[in-house]
């Protein structure tokens, strides 16, 4: 599990090269001008990027979760905010690919995977976060359509995807009344609110998703009515490999940056890398990449295999990683001193860009939460 | 149409190259060894013509080692149809006279409507190989092209050269060598590099070529570590500096 195949060497190989012609020296402009590729993206999706662990039938590219933490590494030591997106709209063709029915599979996979459509994931409300089971956004059967009405929050990719898969109450009951219903981007109603002003993850769009009386056919729902919840908790298991694989990735950059940094400048007497300290530093961070690497490594086997332990080695391989890949950066700015601080070095971008993996697809406390309740069977 | 695009693994130009002092030959250990950007460059104008007619077959050859066949691998997963790997130990170190009477030999025995190469390697940079190939299969070379168009049945581009450009043009069989003017080339997909080791790839030793054993006739006499830089010469701007800046470079003929 730890030793790369001739394959995955050859993916990761490919994906660095195109990480690195592609995306790495656009990445502090993008970041700038909050400028969101899509073009970039098309081209990866022509690389097989946009359909990384879904079924070749339509589109995808068939390859593992230990494949896609591997390629989602690459990207993200290009740009974790690229990076994440495209971990993102994987999550969204795999829920598509995994509970649609042939029909819906044969209508979104292809342009999905392809990239020529981008995907959003709708769970978060205005009210409902790491409380998702009490989200609100409501879709009510009127004959053969549902009409939708509410607002989701810090959707990525809005305004610019044009497939939603959003999370709406066809019941009032709990997370047992929740319904996935895709809902495409010229649907009458839908409207979307202002590009949030954040700290990071600038090269994506993240607003508000409106929906006024949104009317799909009912032919859009995932699943059954009310198995809306378990499909959106399935898919940020991967999710939360793969943003943990974008930390690591974001981190290892930092880290390499700072030992090129570190013996280039000199202090004292000579290159900063010969304070033992300092060195000792680089050791912590090394450390907690590779710790982290091995966890996302091992959900993502757990995820392949469909393990019973997947759950909580997800969110695990999530805390430890995203930890890790903040920390890591964090401790990279104060390794370059004041230069650390300039935007021209790169490395404040990718503290600022890795502090919300921290938080989002479930935050770390929620995490915890996961692992303290399986580990005291509450 | 048949396409062979002759490729060579070499050390990639992006990290510190060296020689074997005691062999005279390529250090095969100091960096990554790659598929040629320039072999890359010639592959992707064969693929293009594949992309536009889907009748069109690609094969790569390249001569070396047993890890040349990774540069193969790559050839095949950017969308080649085939390979070709001529390996014998005998041809260790082989020169550019022996090189090209092998591949000749190969191309011979592979069948081809046009070859592709690069105009020149980014290690031994001589730029003969295609022209010796050439010679010995009797066919037209355009080479250094900075633009072709391949068709049915002929074949013509622009030749670049130090005092202008040629138009020019050939029936085929023909060879052709692309420069760094022709596009850049594709990343192969990630369903060409699962799908690359499933294509099919001969190996070709020397005995299996009707090719005569001889030695290379090139030899290399003597090898030198490239010295130190030495440090720059400053010239401090008293009023003149930009009299004897230009004198500089007139008397190193660098203008």
């Amino acid at each position: 599990m730890f030793e790369l195949t001739e394959d995955q060497q050859a993916v990761v190989e490919m994906v660095r090269d195109f990480a690195k012609t592609a995306i790495a020296p656009h990445a502090a402009e993008w970041d700038e001008t909050k400028h969101f590729p899509v073009d970039v993206l098309r081209e990866a999706g022509t690389l097989g990027m946009g359909g990384i662990y879904v079924r070749e039938e339509f589109g995808g590219s068939g390859l593992t979760r230990t494949d896609a933490a591997l390629i989602f590494e690459e990207l993200s030591k290009a740009d974790p905010t690229i990076a994440a997106y495209i971990s993102i709209h994987n999550m969204v063709v795999w829920m598509i690919d995994a509970f649609g029915n042939d029909e819906q599979r044969a209508q979104w996979v292809p342009q999905l995977a392809s990239m020529e459509a981008l995907g959003s994931y709708c769970l978060t409300e205005p009210g409902a976060g790491s409380d998702a089971a009490a989200l609100s956004t409501k879709a009510v059967l009127d004959g053969d359509s549902y009409v939708l009405n509410g607002t989701k929050q810090f959707i990525s990719g809005a305004g610019a995807s044009s497939i939603y898969v959003v999370m709406a109450r066809t019941a009032d009951t709990g997370s047992q009344g929740i319904t996935a219903i895709v809902v495409p981007a010229d649907a009458p109603g839908l409207s979307f609110g202002p590009n949030e002003k954040k700290m990071g993850w600038n090269a994506q769009p993240t607003r508000q998703v409106i929906f006024e009386d949104v009317r799909v056919p009912v032919a859009n729902r995932l699943g059954e009515e009310g198995s809306g919840f378990g499909i959106a908790m399935k898919g940020l298991n991967g999710g939360r490999v793969n943003m943990g694989a974008c930390s690591v990735g974001g981190g290892q950059a930092a880290l390499d940056k700072s030992i090129a940094y570190l013996k280039s400048r000199s202090a004292f007497g000579g290159p900063l890398i010969n304070q033992q300290s300092l060195l000792f530093d680089i050791a912590d961070m090394d450390t907690e990449l590779e710790t982290a690497r091995t966890l996302i490594l091992r959900a993502a086997d757990a995820l392949d295999r469909g393990a019973p332990d997947t759950v909580r080695l997800c969110a695990m391989a999530k805390r430890v990683a995203t930890d890790a890949g903040f920390n890591v950066a964090n401790k990279a700015i104060q390794l370059h001193g004041g230069y650390g601080y300039l935007s021209e070095y790169g490395l404040e971008k990718i503290a600022r860009d890795l502090r919300v993996h921290q938080i989002l697809e479930g935050s770390n406390e929620i995490m915890r939460l996961i692992v303290g309740r399986l580990a005291v069977g509450a | 149409m048949k396409i062979v695009v002759l490729v060579k693994q070499v050390p990639d130009t992006a990290e510190e190259r060296k020689l074997d002092l005691a062999t005279g030959q390529l250090g095969r250990e100091s960096a990554d060894n790659v598929i040629d950007e320039i072999n890359e460059r010639a592959l992707e104008s064969a693929l293009r013509i594949k992309d536009a007619n889907k009748g069109t077959e690609v094969v790569a050859m390249t001569m070396g080692p047993d890890e040349a066949s990774q540069a193969l691998r790559k050839a095949l997963s950017m969308g080649a149809d085939s390979a070709v790997h001529i390996l014998d130990d005998s041809l260790e170190g082989a020169d550019t006279g022996r090189t090209a009477a092998t591949l000749a030999a190969a191309l011979r025995s592979t069948g081809f409507d046009v070859v592709l190469a690069g105009n020149e390697s980014t290690d031994g940079r001589a730029g003969v190989v295609p022209a010796m190939v050439a010679e010995h299969l009797q066919l037209p070379l355009l080479g250094s092209l900075i633009s072709a168009e391949i068709a049915d049945g002929a074949v013509s581009g622009v030749r670049q050269g130090d005092g202008g450009t040629l138009n020019v043009h050939a029936g085929l069989p023909a060879i052709l060598t692309v420069t760094e003017r022709f596009p850049e080339a594709r990343f192969p997909n990630f369903k060409g590099i699962l799908t690359a080791k499933r294509k099919p790839v001969a190996t070709l030793s020397v005995s299996a070529l009707e090719v005569p054993a001889s030695a290379s006739r090139t030899v290399v006499v003597s090898t030198v570590e490239r010295p130190p830089r030495a440090a720059g010469r400053k010239l401090i701007d008293d009023g003149t500096a930009a009299n004897e800046l230009a004198e500089f470079l007139v008397v190193n003929r660098l203008v």
